[in-house]
């Protein structure tokens, strides 16, 4: 009987113990949270902000754009798999681009995730490639921070290039490339060209009606 | 005890070149001095805050669970770093990533609490956490630099990012045109690096005993 209550105690003793840890440390985790949760929220809009500025340019909106979007279910245009959002830009409330996210699910190795700014007359104002895991030099020269192919794309549209010339110049297409990574240049023009089509085909519900 | 536990953070005891104890964040992170430096600071706070609060409390502390506690505190604490990190360096939150919340797994955090703050008064835990914080933090950025400078032919690049504009000046640049030895950049040149740290180490270390 002693046994037994002895080693309860050693029982309780711990469990005790640990309570009183996990209390007084998620208290001090729950205050830290609080404190930090605010600013963190302010910084991550920030951050967006600034990535959606690399696409289109200040001076083409004075409207909240981190907080004026559309919803884009999934489709077969962008390749989305979720519900994404689309960035309105208006000045005087008037539509003057839009911001669309588009993949590329063919890349050398795995998805590129592309921003793409298109202004509301279809002509592309911007193009960065946001997420990639291409061959580190090699295929990463899509990556603005690797080189400034990226920007070829600026001010391209489905009027002043045809279907056909929507590729690489090996392919007869328009655009450049750098040899030995081709399917990257490849994935991602096709994907731009995609986001295009996709803009054509929905800028009534983004309250554009050129 | 200040000297000991300088020369054995610093050099005896080395936990980067000597213990090898958590080698992923190290091997993982040092592509550069900032990515270095940031996580050894982050890593040498959670050491002197996990090894000074948990010396004062050892003797409350049972023999049965005291390592989910000691994984508890330090737990909380990474959590604490991750979150300020996080709300007031976005950019340095961005570059390390996953190693944040990672410290709490890197052996070298329990390690020192388990076989020092444990058993030891609390200013010298106190020492032991900085000087073993120090040490490895010296490990990280000495790798950064190394895998840095043949990587991308740059020094302290980024610092900008971290610590305001204001010190854009700092990045050195050594050569105009460099495409950049991938090899110290991807994981080998990590594994490479830290094998001729020690070298060099174990090389000091014999000639100073002949």
């Amino acid at each position: 009987m002693n046994n037994f209550i002895k080693k309860n105690k050693i029982v309780g003793r711990t469990v005790l113990v640990m309570v009183i840890f996990g209390v007084i440390f998620s208290t001090i985790l729950q205050f830290v949270y609080n404190e930090t949760n605010p600013i963190i929220l302010i910084s991550e809009a920030k951050a967006k902000e600034r990535l959606l500025l690399q696409v289109v340019s200040k001076n083409l909106y004075n409207n909240d754009l981190i907080n004026s979007y559309i919803k884009i279910q999934p489709n077969e245009r962008l390749k989305n798999k979720d519900t994404i959002k689309g960035y309105i830009a208006m000045k005087e409330n008037i539509v003057t681009a839009v911001i669309l996210e588009t993949r590329a699910p063919n890349g050398y190795s795995g998805e590129i995730k592309i921003l793409v700014g298109i202004s509301s007359d279809g002509n592309i104002l911007g193009t960065r490639v946001i997420k990639h895991q291409e061959t580190p030099g090699l295929g990463d020269y899509i990556d603005i921070n690797k080189s400034d192919w990226i920007n070829i794309f600026t001010f391209s549209s489905l009027k002043n290039t045809s279907q056909l010339e929507w590729a690489v110049k090996k392919d007869q297409g328009k655009f450049d490339y750098i040899s030995g990574a081709t399917i990257t240049a490849r994935a991602v023009i096709v994907a731009i060209n995609e986001a295009l089509i996709f803009f054509k085909e929905n800028k009534l519900k983004m309250g554009i009606n050129v | 005890m200040f000297k000991e536990a300088v020369i054995d953070g610093l050099w005896k005891q080395n936990p980067g070149t000597i213990q090898l104890l958590g080698l992923c964040p190290t091997l993982a992170i040092t592509t550069s001095v900032i990515n270095g430096l940031s996580l050894g600071l982050a890593t040498m706070f959670v050491m002197i805050v996990a090894n000074s609060s948990i010396s004062p409390i050892r003797r409350f502390v049972p023999d049965e669970v005291r390592v989910p506690i000691f994984i508890l505190v330090i737990a909380a604490l990474v959590t604490v770093v991750d979150l300020s990190i996080h709300a007031f360096a976005e950019p340095l939150y961005k570059a390390l990533g996953i190693f944040i919340p990672l410290i709490v797994t890197n052996c070298i955090v329990l390690a020192r609490v388990e076989s020092f703050a444990s058993k030891n008064p609390t200013l010298p835990s106190f020492y032991d956490g900085l000087f073993m914080g120090l040490g490895l933090c010296f490990v990280l950025i000495i790798l950064g630099g190394m895998r840095e400078f043949l990587g991308q032919g740059t020094l302290f690049s980024g610092f900008d990012l971290v610590f305001g504009q204001s010190l854009n000046f700092i990045t050195i640049n050594f050569f105009d045109e460099y495409s950049g030895f991938l090899l110290a950049s991807l994981p080998p040149g990590a594994f490479l690096g830290l094998a001729l740290l020690i070298a060099l180490v174990n090389w000091i270390d014999q000639k100073n005993k002949k």
